[in-house]
Formats: C-alpha cells, sequence, structure tokens
C-alpha cells in the first residue's frame, strides 16, 4: 500500500499570533490529520489552533525564479522610513 | 549553467552558513548523503522505542509508567520528524520504512542491546539521550533547513529525557544495596556503547570529510564523543557512581578527560548484525508493521467513504 496523503502543519501558538508551518504528516485525510497533529505538534502546550492542507494542494514560488521575484524589491530603499534623513530636531516620526 | 558552476555556486551558498531548501539545486551526493542520514536517524528514533517498551508494563510507579510512556511517545514523534524531512528529498516514507523492515537500511547499533533492569530505563535516558543530543545540539545547525529544523523541535524535547533518566538513577543511587548495585551495573553496561553511538575515529570516518564541507555535520565524530565524556563524568560523581574505565583521567595539557580504547571490533560486530539483540528488534518491527496493515488500509477505506458521502 503506497502512502496516505501527505498534509502541511500549521499551529497557531497563541491566540493573537499568526498560523506558523511546524512540519507535515501522512493522514487518511483532513479530519485525522488534525487528530494526529495534535498528538505530534502539541503536546506541551504548543497551540491553541491547528490548520492542515493537503501538500499538493500548495504551490510554491520557483527557487529558481527567486530573482526575478525578489530582485526588483532591492533598489526601492526608499520604501522604508530609514531612507529619509531629517532634521533631528524632528522626535516621533 | 554547467553541474560544475552549480556545484560552486551551491558551495558558496553553503560556506556563507545559507540553509538549502528543498526545492533548490543541490548535489546529487549531498541529496543521497542527506537521504541516508536522515532516514537513518529516523529509524533510530523508531528502533529506540523498543528497549524502553520493555518496561512500560513494569514500571515501579504510575508516575514513572507516566513519564516511560510520555518518552517514548516523544520518540515516536521524532520519527515522524525526520521521516518528513527526508521526504521533502523525494523520497516516499514507505519505501523507507520497508528499507528498515527488509534489514537493508541502518539504524542506531545501541538499541540492539537489551534493556535488563528498570535501572537500564535511567541509564538509557542518562546515557543514551544524553549522547544522542550531544550530537542532534551540533545537527540544530546543519546546512538542510528541512533537517535542521526537526533537530530543533527534537532538542526542546529531549532534555525531558535526559533529565527523567538521571531522575531515574539519582534515587537507585540513593536506594538499598541491591538498587545501588543495580544502578552501577546499568551504568557499566551502557557507557561504552553509548560513546560508540558518536561512530567510527575520525582517521577511520570515510564520509565524514565531505559532510563536514557541505556542513551536513558540523562538529567531527571524536570531537562529540570527547565533549559528552567531559559532562558525564561530574553528572556520574553526583551519582556517587564510577564509570567502568580504568583510563579514565583529567588531562592538564588537553583540558580534556583521556580515556580507554573503545572496541571497535564489537561496534562493527553489531553493526554487521550480531549484537544481542538485532533479531528481536527487526522482528518486533516486522511484527507491528504487518500487524498494523489492516488498520491502514480500513482507514483509508473509511476516508473514501467519508469523502464519497461529502461529495
Ligand atoms: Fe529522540
Ligand atoms: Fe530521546
Amino acid at each position: 500500500m503506497k502512502n496516505w496523503p501527505l498534509f502541511e502543519i500549521f499551529i497557531r501558538s497563541k491566540n493573537g499570533l499568526d498560523h506558523r508551518h511546524v512540519g507535515s504528516l501522512h493522514a487518511t485525510d483532513a479530519k485525522m490529520a488534525i487528530e494526529n497533529a495534535r498528538d505530534v505538534y502539541t503536546r506541551r502546550m504548543e497551540g491553541v489552533s491547528i490548520w492542515v492542507v493537503e501538500s499538493k494542494l500548495i504551490t510554491a514560488s520557483d527557487p529558481g525564479e527567486a530573482e526575478a521575484l525578489f530582485e526588483p524589491a532591492e533598489d526601492k530603499i526608499y520604501r522604508h522610513p530609514t531612507f529619509y534623513d531629517l532634521p533631528d530636531e524632528l522626535k516621533h516620526m | 549553467m554547467t553541474t560544475e558552476e552549480l556545484e560552486k555556486k551551491f558551495q558558496e551558498r553553503i560556506d556563507a552558513e545559507e540553509k538549502i531548501e528543498a526545492k533548490d539545486w543541490m548535489p546529487a551526493d549531498y541529496r543521497k548523503t542527506l537521504i541516508r542520514q536522515i532516514s537513518q536517524h529516523a529509524h533510530s528514533e523508531v528502533v529506540g522505542m523498543l528497549p524502553e517498551g520493555n518496561w512500560v508494563t513494569r514500571a515501579p510507579n504510575l508516575k514513572r509508567k507516566a513519564i516511560l510512556l510520555a518518552k517514548i511517545q516523544d520518540e515516536a514523534g521524532h520519527g515522524l520528524y525526520l521521516y518528513s524531512a527526508a521526504e521533502t528529498l523525494g523520497v516516499e516514507r514507505t519505501d523507507l520504512i520497508d528499507d528498515l523492515n527488509s534489514g537493508k537500511a541502518k539504524y542506531s547499533s545501541i538499541f540492539n542491546y537489551p534493556a535488563l533492569t528498570w535501572a537500564d530505563m535511567g541509564a538509557v535516558g542518562w546515557l543514551v539521550d544524553g549522547a544522542a543530543i550531544m550530537n542532534q545540539v551540533a545537527l540544530c545547525r546543519t546546512s538542510y533547513g528541512p533537517y535542521a529544523r526537526a533537530m530543533v523541535r527534537i532538542c526542546k524535547e529531549e532534555s525531558f529525557h535526559q533529565r527523567q533518566g538521571y531522575d531515574i538513577l539519582l534515587t537507585l543511587s540513593k536506594g538499598n544495596d541491591a538498587q545501588k548495585r543495580m544502578c552501577q551495573d546499568a551504568i557499566n553496561r551502557w557507557w561504552w556503547p553509548s560513546l560508540m553511538m558518536f561512530g567510527p575515529p575520525d582517521a577511520n570516518s570515510p564520509h565524514s570529510a565531505q559532510s563536514l564541507k557541505w556542513k551536513i555535520k558540523r562538529v567531527s565524530n571524536d570531537e562529540l564523543r570527547q565533549r559528552f565524556v567531559d559532562m558525564t563524568i561530574p553528572q556520574c560523581n553526583i551519582l556517587g557512581m564510577t564509570l567502568p574505565d580504568p583510563k579514565l583521567v583529567w588531562n592538564q595539557d588537553r583540558g580534556h578527560h583521556d580515556f580507554g580504547e573503545i572496541d571497535w571490533v564489537e561496534f562493527n560486530n553489531v553493526l554487521k548484525g550480531n549484537g544481542p539483540c538485532n533479531k528481536e528488534r527487526l522482528e518486533a518491527r516486522l511484527n507491528a508493521h504487518n500487524e498494523g496493515a489492516w488498520v491502514r488500509e480500513a482507514a483509508m477505506v473509511h476516508a473514501e467513504k467519508r469523502a464519497r458521502k461529502i461529495a
């Protein structure tokens, strides 16, 4: 028998924080994935909420295209507040 | 880009301490080495549950039993983290498990030794998990991202394992004469196999140099072993026990403890399958796998049925 489908697991560690990717596991369906994720990833109160999604449903960017995707941001430093050299008298801006 | 150019760029990334992620280009041998190492590591976590499983029903009280179960459950989780990390490299867990069950894949030799008394649960936690932690802390900085992240997660859980083991021995060391003897006997049997866990000496470790260059491995076998010896001696003194090595002595010049020669003939013998429990461990794995087959099948059929109902 082949593997059960693979699920990616996301855990919210505390209310108010984002869900964060913690790993993956095999399960027959999403319900079992949540039950197993509970057992594997939250045995020490590491989470208050779990998201699971079948790995094959995730579309990832291609590392080979990283330059084309992310380099255009590099020369736009004016998007950062530190780009602006303002007088010292100006407090809290 | 030619393979040579890709390899050069890859090494530059490694040298710059960049992590390699699943979809990044990597040399075929880097991938192969990782699959072998991570899956062996996963198998070790899984087979590592067996010596301890032997004592669950015979733990001296309910508290110890609950702790032991929690520890064993952690090890199952470690196996899962590691199989998942290996799968990011393009292998299937079922195939890895088949390799374990057929005897083709290796796991840590330490688990081919028997756990004869309750004190062994203490010595295993203190020394075996202690040696594993020494190795795993170094691997938190390994160059392959998914492996490094699995290691960080594992290390967070491991320190409880070592402390609960030490706690068992500490209790025995304060007990009656028979309990003290039992404590010392377990330490005597587990000490040398624990030192072997770090693998052959650097001079005889053929893949080590390349693994260090690729930063799959961050610290050499001998250095990790030395750190473990230095760390363990004061802990043993607190127990009021001794380590079974007359050559163990502080070396002022080196700033480390010297220790006796490890029996590599025994190590290789156990590795080849002739240890006291090799056969038993593999049989236990196979039985669990085969007897669980119907559960895996039924769960899949059940999920499909439920999916049809919803659709
Ligand atoms: Fe572990
Ligand atoms: Fe452990």
